[in-house]
């Protein structure tokens, strides 16, 4: 396997441009005689979807859930980046750009980067034509807030639910596609295998989640948009059929994954109530931007938090970053969460909470502000918790929440198999080895509705391939391989269910592979997750058939396929002996307990290509060269 | 607490389904309702039975895939809140609760509680859109909009599509739903443009999948998890009849 990852030459601000003109093109009569299956119909899925069929060409799209309108980008709250500078406050692309390397700690391509930061100011051009209501100023136009992290206000929003306008601005522009007879929706169809024929992507299984039938579909392109894969934890914050069946199948195939184990833990959201717990329920660390984190500073205090006096709190965030206080971003507040609880200091059941404070904000804003800007929000705890945020702050737990790896792509979005492309969380490109706030809905629309458009007409236009049908025999093998798979699980007919065994080894992943890992720790976990996984193969219980609606067999499916994930989670994470981002080992930190990187060894991107289930995985570099940015140590202080 | 259950049971489409009572025993208060489900589920799936099917995703309240009838009330007895995150203490220990799946005709029950709401999706396709194709936009701020236009917008967008006014709804109407979409782009300069045609093509769309008519009961606007004001069924019509005089 060899890691091409094609990034255009010249100056950073011209690649994307030059690349654009020396693409080929596919000439307006010919765009109609090919095929495009797209699976996925989030931000990025629906966006190439609508985008590609605005260009001409015929495409398929797929999704698990009843709706295009579900996919799980549908809970983004906080808002989206566009380096617009609407604010003057000094925002450019260049310091989007610069931003996101280094909230990212030095671990994506500048290339990728900077082609994002140029391409956010389109976006929400884009948005706003299409109707997405985003929050303005009286005086008509568009207002900004500042969001983890960053400091210029250069995110956009809509109330507290972004994701949710966002998704339906290109739900709204797919719908419009499919109305036309140029988009076929294949909604409950959930992709199952990845058909590769001489090293070329010529197509998917899928499964009619209703009726059961396994069905192949051949194209000349295959789009995966299938989000990420931070189920693996059992609990996380995403939509509880996310899952990483569709990457999974693709690495399977010779698809390489990257960087799996960058998990990022976002740090406000609601924490654990009980063992009935079947998700976890982030809220939008905008709440950051008026909200003052602290714990008592005695430990085990059962004090309500207003009989605290201000004296007896620790604002441990403000304490010990003075210059960016509770705006830190991600990793670093998550883990300075963790560590206060883990010496005793946290509050709530099992002490597995810090306050998030906003009286100081009623207090100078007036609730009426307070209400406008995070009403829903406090709603959305007020249910959850049964307290009332506006009278009592809020108890806040780190939660595992969007996962910067995923397939490996070059520049023009494609993996490591030809005519495979990847968009949104499901790959690697941007983020690094963290996130910022507000730039997965960035990510996944520059890449639908203006990378990928672009990029897959040059594979099409110099690809010379006969046109297949899916009764070919390389899709029949694939459908039996699928069918076989699907009857061995039904026929086990053990003692325990999908479920018991996700949450088991949910907290396995939590535990060794989570917020801070360590060699003996990955090292137990790859003793044990193949241990479970030999379990789960002659003990799970799926009752029911294929041919009918059946929710225990598709979770059954992902589960297995989460199962093989994770080992290589582990072993990405036990090679990267080094912290960065949000991969924390505990063996490498520095004296005051920040992420130590090693960039003489590496500042790379691993990539690992399959070699069986039962062999490790073989690791591939892809170095980082950073030429625009110079590499130095994160610092928030 | 405890509670116990009588759940519709339906196999499949040409199933006619039944209720089928379930005992839940020794639930936390602090579970949401569909928590008690996964719970119940885990206890069938041991004694070999079929486990409940019903619809969720996000358990956040807002991709709009849950939805139940709880006793008689879609999403049950909480305002403005999805059946996700709705918790077991709205009830009292001992209750019975009685769960059906929506019953609408345009939403044929696939099994169980789950039902077919894609009549909702081919409303949007027949015209809940702005024709603006990729790369096609001005300025985001070449067009000021002013915050009361974009605020009202906003609360009609928040519609979640998840059908709850259509199972509340005597007439079996989908009004409430179709309402929302042509009020935010209607109420948007960007969707002046494609107006008229858009109420048009959505009614259409509305009365060929078979929805019944708007009577005013406004049962839509008590389940509607978002709170959505039934005045922008009023607006719909103003524009329908505006549309179709123009015509």
């Amino acid at each position: 396997m060899e890691l091409r990852a094609s990034v255009p030459s010249g100056p950073v601000e011209q690649k994307w441009d030059n690349h654009r003109f020396e693409m080929k093109l596919v000439s307006p009569a010919n765009k109609r005689k090919y095929t495009i299956l797209v699976v996925g119909s989030g931000l990025a899925g629906a966006s190439a979807a609508a985008s590609l069929a605005e260009l001409g060409y015929n495409v398929t799209c797929f999704c698990y859930q009843d709706s295009p309108r579900r996919a799980h980008s549908i809970a983004a709250q906080g808002g989206i980046n566009a380096a617009k500078n609407y604010r003057n406050d000094g925002d450019s692309v260049f310091r989007l750009f610069y931003d996101t390397i280094k909230g990212g700690d030095y671990r994506a391509r500048e290339a990728n980067v900077y082609r994002l930061a140029q391409l956010s100011v389109n976006i929400i051009d884009q948005c706003v034509a299409q109707g997405v209501p985003f929050a303005r100023e009286y005086g008509g136009l568009l207002d900004n807030r500042s969001f983890g992290g960053a400091q210029v206000s250069r995110t956009f929003y809509a109330r507290g639910q972004t994701g949710q306008q966002l998704l339906l601005g290109a739900y709204s522009a797919l719908s419009r596609q499919v109305g036309l007879g140029r988009v076929a929706m294949y909604p409950r169809h959930e992709m199952l295998d990845l058909v590769v024929i001489d090293g070329k992507t010529r197509g998917v299984v899928v499964r009619d989640m209703v009726t059961g039938q396994i069905e192949s579909h051949a194209g000349d392109a295959v789009v995966l948009g299938t989000g990420g894969y931070s189920n693996v934890f059992y609990l996380s914050t995403n939509a509880k059929g996310c899952n990483a069946t569709a990457i999974w199948r693709a690495y399977k195939r010779g698809a390489a994954m990257a960087n799996p184990s960058f998990t990022q833990i976002h740090p406000t959201c609601i924490p654990v109530s009980g063992d009935h717990q079947s998700k976890l329920t982030l809220m939008s660390e905008s709440l950051r931007n008026d909200g003052r984190i602290w714990v008592p500073q005695q430990k085990g205090d059962t004090r309500p938090p207003d009989r605290i006096p201000e004296a007896e709190r620790d604002y441990y965030l403000e304490r010990r970053y003075p210059a960016f206080g509770n705006l830190v971003p991600r990793d670093v507040a998550s883990r300075a969460a963790k560590a206060v609880c883990d010496e005793g200091f946290g509050v709530g059941p099992g002490g597995l909470g810090v306050y998030l404070d906003l009286t100081d904000a009623i207090k100078r804003l007036g609730e009426q502000v307070i209400r406008e800007r995070y009403g829903n929000l406090f709603e959305m705890y007020e249910r959850i918790t049964g307290e009332n945020p506006y009278e009592r702050p809020m108890r806040i737990y780190p939660a595992v929440h969007y996962t910067m790896g995923g397939l490996w792509v070059d520049y023009n979005l494609m993996s490591t198999i030809d005519g495979l492309y990847v968009i949104g969380e499901a790959n690697f490109s941007d983020h690094g080895a963290n996130r910022l706030g507000a730039s997965a809905l960035m990510q996944g629309l520059a890449d639908g509705y203006f990378i990928l458009p672009a990029t897959i007409g040059d594979y099409l236009a110099r690809t010379k391939q006969e046109k297949l049908d899916p009764s070919h025999s390389a899709f029949r093998r694939v459908e039996a391989e699928v069918t076989e798979r699907t009857k061995r699980l039904l026929a086990i007919r053990g003692k325990r269910t999908v479920d018991s065994f996700h949450r088991e080894f949910g907290r396995l992943m939590w535990e060794y592979c989570g917020m801070s890992r360590n060699v003996q720790g990955l090292q137990v976990a790859l003793e044990k997750i193949p241990a479970l996984r030999a379990e789960f193969w002659e003990n799970v219980n799926v009752l029911g058939a294929n041919e009918e609606l059946n929710q225990s067999l598709e979770k059954a499916g992902r589960v297995a396929d989460f199962f093989e994930f994770a080992e290589l989670m582990c072993h990405d994470a036990l090679e990267r002996a080094e912290s960065c981002g949000c991969h924390f080992r505990e063996e490498y930190q520095t004296p005051d307990g920040e992420a130590l990187r090693d960039d003489a060894d590496f500042a790379h991107v691993a990539a690992w290509e399959f070699a069986g289930v039962d062999n490790p995985p073989i690791l591939h570099k892809e170095s980082l060269a950073f030429q625009y940015v110079s590499l130095t140590q994160r610092s928030y202080k | 607490m405890d509670v116990t259950l009588h759940v519709w049971r339906q196999k499949s489409a040409a199933d006619r389904g039944r209720f089928v009572r379930y005992e839940a025993r020794n639930i936390s208060p602090d579970m949401s309702f569909l928590e008690m489900f996964d719970v119940v589920n885990e206890g069938l799936i041991a004694r070999g039975e079929d486990p409940i099917a019903f619809d969720h995703d996000c358990r956040e309240g807002i991709c709009g895939t849950c939805g139940m009838v709880i006793n008689g009330v879609a999403h049950g007895p909480r305002r403005g809140t999805t059946v996700c995150q709705l918790h077991l203490r709205s009830f009292r220990d001992g209750d019975t609760i009685t769960v059906e799946p929506w019953r609408a005709r345009p939403f044929p029950v696939i099994k169980d509680l789950v039902v077919d709401r894609g009549a909702f999706d081919r409303i949007i396709q027949a015209g809940g859109f702005i024709s603006v194709p990729t790369g096609s936009a001005p300025d985001a701020n070449a067009i000021p909009i002013p915050k009361p236009d974009a605020d009202l917008a906003m609360d009609a967008a928040s519609c979640i599509g998840c059908g709850a006014c259509v199972a509340a709804c005597p007439n079996g109407a989908a009004m409430l739903f179709t309402a929302a979409k042509v009020s935010h782009l209607g109420l948007l300069p960007q969707g002046q443009p494609e107006r008229r045609q858009r109420v048009r093509q959505m009614v259409v769309a509305m009365d060929r999948e078979g929805f019944g008519s708007c009577t005013n009961y406004a049962e839509c606007e008590a389940v509607c998890p978002k709170a959505i004001s039934i005045r922008f069924i009023a607006r719909m019509n103003r524009d329908y009849l505006k549309a179709s005089l123009m015509e």
